[in-house]
């Protein structure tokens, strides 16, 4: 209570002082700092709404060095980053040329630990490279399908046991260009309320219907489905042509993991088709990597589209789309991306190729099971330890995205800058991409990380904690049990 | 006073309840009556417009158990035109291997023909083993490396713009730039031959699209006039209205370019910005190949903003736009594609890079390809059946049906029928491909002819030739 009090307060007392400023900057006592309109036109209509850069010019640049720090080494478990002062409060930043070295890297998502620029990847990488160059040049459709690229789709299949698979040159683009390629006007997206904002874009691009259910909330979804097969279409009472349910395997705000089987569960009984975008949950769940669905050890031909994405697990870049044949045939023809967005790069499929054999076991070694196992084993310590100290974290005890809450707007800032002091790199996430009273760090644990390396990030975070306070947990709990199918949403309450 | 006034007061209050006395009773019960008929609709459920379904649990239950909906996907059937892709075995290079043929590549936009560039790969692989492959992070956490941060700055110092940003897919730039900028209830016009990555751009971003005819200016004025007109019935609205112009340098549709010049006159006069999507002629037009503007000669800071893919001439991927700091930089925080979204892999943007420092190094092979695209423009004219589309220096043209065969699937047979006798004697050509039900302007089927600066004069002669004889043999 006390906190959400403190925090609003916070916010408050930023919002009076922006006024303030702003009203100094409008009358020139104080010099405006960010670039201006061009002097032939001035009379122009203003590009930007004043209030809708409030935030922006008097929260965010206050804390603006959190983010976008720029590195200059392999994103592995440590990482090397360009130190960049600013002698004008966040306004400029200008870089001194010296590099921190060897920051623990609590915030790339690098799950499996394939972010390397030694070993069998970047070899057969390097090749693939001499052999084809970096670019396509061309769309999937006319002169850029390469034999990689068939290579890879029929391994992403075997993968992920479904019978054929597409890959595309980005993951956000993934979401955007074949949602709308599969549902239309007179359809219906029932969408969670925290799905990434390429889901979102894609359902609004289709032209569908959108309903939101609350986050992984099986009773509201249920009310949707029931409401929306018994009175169709608002208007015309007509029935909908399909109904497609959008969930995400792990949310990477809350670190929650959906509720496959009861998602499955009402699917089947509502007759409507899922959509299980897996970008953070491939490779880092279930015994063998496999995801989400190996997880909770369900059929992959119950979810009708698996997406997914190579940018974590895979240390690559791009998206996949798996599933029935005739889908995939289908999204050969229609999707977007087939005709109109250059194919993937080389390279980086051949990255993709090794890492996966990799984790198969295919390559001959256990290399990739061991991984697996490891980030298991990390995401269970992290987590428990954490509790143990007192934070509050939200999330499964499975999910190796461990969101820490910081709720107040100033402890955004000063924790980000404390870590670095200590040279740990987290991540500190606030409005607008969570609500604007619950911003929070995230962790993202890694495969690459050690023990070691996990004990001292944990000592300094309880350093850091104890120094803003932010252990706010009324319970100690002392975790035995594993919880895969309950604690969806957070553990603790405060108040 | 108070007393007085005090006195006043209740002497009101006397006068009132001896009115009330006197009143005649069907005065007294008409508004007994009225007060409690206000007093129940105060009190009385509202009723919903929509009027509430009276169906029992048994009725839902037999409703959602009838309910079919349809199948996730319709049957595509298995000869579908664009179901079987070409397989290239090997790079996509100038000479290119496509169904175990080998040919000359006319159809990859490879227009420097820096995908084979040795430079440029060594560039790649020192980066690739310094950093590994991908970036595993959005900007925003620790994707941003220093090579992104070079990148940007090249790419701005050479379009001599304050600011350039980076964007992960070429595809994404153009169709996450127009929506951080243009909302619902602003004005966008934009051409006919928009290409798909703009008309994505335009639905994301909910503003009212008027489109006016290819390269018309009249049309475009006429559009413009209106818009005025309509403005001074409603000024308050008009000054919160934002207006943009989207037009493309070359277009890829077509094969030509805009009327730059007319279109900055326009804009100054009607007071709306311009922005400009450059992908095929960046790297292609202009003395040193930075696009339109340089072609034309105009200052680029006439122009708001200016996207382009890498993916064409600088034979990488993603894609950048560049513009004054005061523009690009709003794209940091609201451009969908660069906020939520993986960086680029370090390695593309350091052969991107090493690319730039080629196309800086030899201004002379912007001059090299337009000879060439000059060339085959002449060669191409005059073959009986097709007509050729496009500028004579453009690298990307359209050979299309002179006269339609009746239905767009046989137009688009009979092309194939070309198509395939052009590969079968070394010449790798495709057709273009449209998405049919989603264009708003759907083009007319044709056949892509792409010209690098890797073809020799020999190459370029006999792939007229062989198009000639094609188009004689399949079309008459």
């Amino acid at each position: 209570m006390l906190v959400a009090v403190l925090t609003y307060v916070g916010y408050g007392v930023l919002t009076l002082f922006g006024y303030l400023r702003d009203f100094l900057r409008q009358w020139k006592i104080e010099k405006c700092q960010n670039a201006t309109e061009r002097e032939e036109q001035k009379d122009f209509v203003p590009l930007y709404q004043d209030f809708e850069n409030f935030y922006t010019r008097n929260l965010y640049m206050r804390i603006r060095d959190s983010w976008n720090r720029p590195i200059c080494s392999v994103p592995g478990a440590k990482v090397d980053m360009m130190e960049r002062v600013s002698h004008d409060y966040n306004w400029t930043f200008m870089y001194t040329g010296r590099v921190i070295k060897d920051i623990i890297n609590m915030g790339s998502y690098n799950y499996l630990g394939f972010a390397q620029n030694t070993g069998a990847c970047q070899e057969a990488a390097a090749k693939v490279l001499s052999q084809y160059g970096a670019g396509v040049c061309s769309t999937r459709q006319e002169m850029g399908n390469l034999d990689k690229h068939e290579e890879l789709e029929k391994l992403i299949a075997r993968f992920l046991g479904v019978e054929s698979a597409m890959a595309y040159g980005m993951g956000f683009a993934t979401n955007s260009m074949n949602i709308p390629a599969l549902v239309g006007k007179g359809c219906l997206i029932l969408s969670d309320e925290l799905n990434h904002a390429s889901l979102v874009l894609g359902a609004r691009l289709s032209g569908a219907t959108i309903r939101i259910f609350k986050h992984n909330n099986m009773q509201s979804l249920e009310k949707l489905l029931k409401d929306a097969i018994v009175h169709g279409q608002p208007r015309t009472r007509r029935p909908w042509k399909k109904i497609l349910i959008l969930v995400e395997g792990i949310y990477s705000m809350e670190g929650s993991i959906v509720r496959l089987p009861e998602v499955i569960a009402l699917k089947k009984k509502y007759k409507s088709y899922l959509y299980l975008d897996e970008a953070h949950s491939i490779g880092a769940l279930g015994p063998s990597g496999r995801g989400v669905v190996e997880y909770f050890g369900l059929n992959p031909e119950d979810v009708d589209v698996m997406m997914g994405t190579f940018t974590k697990s895979f240390g690559a870049a791009g998206g996949y789309i798996g599933g029935k044949k005739e889908l995939i045939d289908y999204l050969r023809t229609y999707s977007h991306s087939a005709v109109y967005a250059a194919s993937l790069s080389p390279p980086v499929v051949e990255q993709i190729i090794t890492s996966m054999k990799c984790i198969m076991g295919e390559d001959g070694s256990t290399f990739g099971k061991e991984c697996v196992q490891q980030l298991a084993e990390n995401t269970r310590y992290f987590r428990r330890r954490l509790k143990e100290m007192g934070f509050i974290i939200y999330g499964n005890e499975d999910s190796p995205v461990v969101p820490l809450m910081l709720y107040m707007p100033a402890k955004i800032g000063a924790f980000g800058r404390e870590m670095l002091k200590r040279n740990i790199g987290v991540v500190v996430v606030g409005f607008p991409a969570t609500p604007i009273i619950e911003s929070r760090a995230r962790f993202c644990l890694s495969a690459a990380h050690t023990k070691e390396i996990l004990d001292t990030a944990l000592k300094e975070i309880s350093e850091v904690g104890d120094l803003l306070q932010l252990k706010y947990s009324r319970h100690r709990l002392v975790p035995l049990l594993d919880r895969p199918f309950d604690e969806t949403t957070y553990e603790e309450t405060e108040d | 006073m108070a007393a007085a006034v005090g006195v006043g007061q209740q002497w009101v209050l006397v006068e009132m309840v001896q009115a009330f006395y006197e009143a005649p009773a069907y005065h007294l019960i008409l508004e007994g009556i009225l007060i409690l008929w206000i007093i129940r609709l105060l009190f009385s459920k509202t009723y919903k417009l929509q009027e509430r379904s009276d169906l029992t649990p048994k009725e839902k239950e037999e409703l959602i158990e009838e309910w079919q909906p349809e199948p996730l996907v319709p049957p595509v059937s298995k000869d579908h035109p664009a179901l079987n892709y070409n397989i290239v075995s090997g790079p996509p290079t100038h000479k290119i291997t496509v169904n175990d043929k080998e040919c000359i590549n006319f159809a990859s936009f490879n227009f420097l023909g820096l995908l084979d560039n040795e430079k440029v790969k060594n560039a790649a692989q020192a980066s690739l083993k310094k950093y590994g492959v991908g970036t595993c992070g959005p900007r925003g956490f620790y994707g941003t490396f220093d090579v992104h941060l070079e990148l940007e700055e090249r790419l701005a110092k050479f379009m001599r713009t304050e600011e350039a940003i980076i964007y992960s897919y070429g595809f994404a730039t153009i169709a996450s730039a127009i929506p951080a900028y243009s909302k619902r209830g602003d004005i966008v016009f934009v051409d006919e031959a928009a290409c798909f990555a703009i008309q994505k751009g335009l639905q994301a971003s909910r503003s009212n699209i008027k489109l006016f005819k290819h390269n018309d200016m009249v049309d475009l004025e006429r559009l413009l006039k209106e818009q005025e007109s309509e403005d001074q019935k409603n000024p308050r609205k008009a000054r919160v209205t934002r207006r943009f112009i989207v037009v493309e340098g070359l277009y890829m549709n077509t094969g030509d370019v805009c009327p730059l010049p007319e279109l900055i006159k326009l804009k100054y006069k009607y007071k709306v910005r311009i922005f400009l999507e450059e992908s095929l002629s960046f790297g292609v037009l202009g003395e040193h190949g930075r696009g339109i503007t340089e072609h034309f000669g105009i200052n680029i800071d006439d122009i708001d903003l200016i996207s382009a893919n890498m993916e064409n001439s600088l034979a990488s991927i993603g894609g950048f736009c560049c513009g004054r700091s005061f523009v690009i930089d709003h794209q940091r925080l609201s451009g969908q594609g660069y906020c939520f979204s993986a960086s680029l892999p370090p390695l593309l943007a350091a052969a991107a890079i090493e690319a730039l420092n080629i196309m800086e190094d030899n201004p002379d092979i912007f001059q090299t390809l337009q000879g060439k695209c000059k060339r085959i423009h002449r060669a191409l004219q005059g073959i009986s059946g097709l007509k050729l589309v496009g500028e004579s220096f453009s690298p990307a043209l359209h050979l299309q049906l002179e006269e339609s065969c009746g239905s767009r699937e046989n137009d688009v047979k009979l092309l194939k029928r070309v198509v395939d006798y052009c590969m079968n004697s070394g010449i790798a050509l495709t057709q273009a491909r449209y998405l049919e039900k989603e264009e708003k302007c759907l083009p007319p089927p044709s056949i892509r002819v792409v010209i690098t600066v890797e073809q020799t004069e020999q190459e370029l002669d006999k792939a007229a030739s062989l198009i000639k004889e094609a188009a004689q043999s399949v079309l008459n």
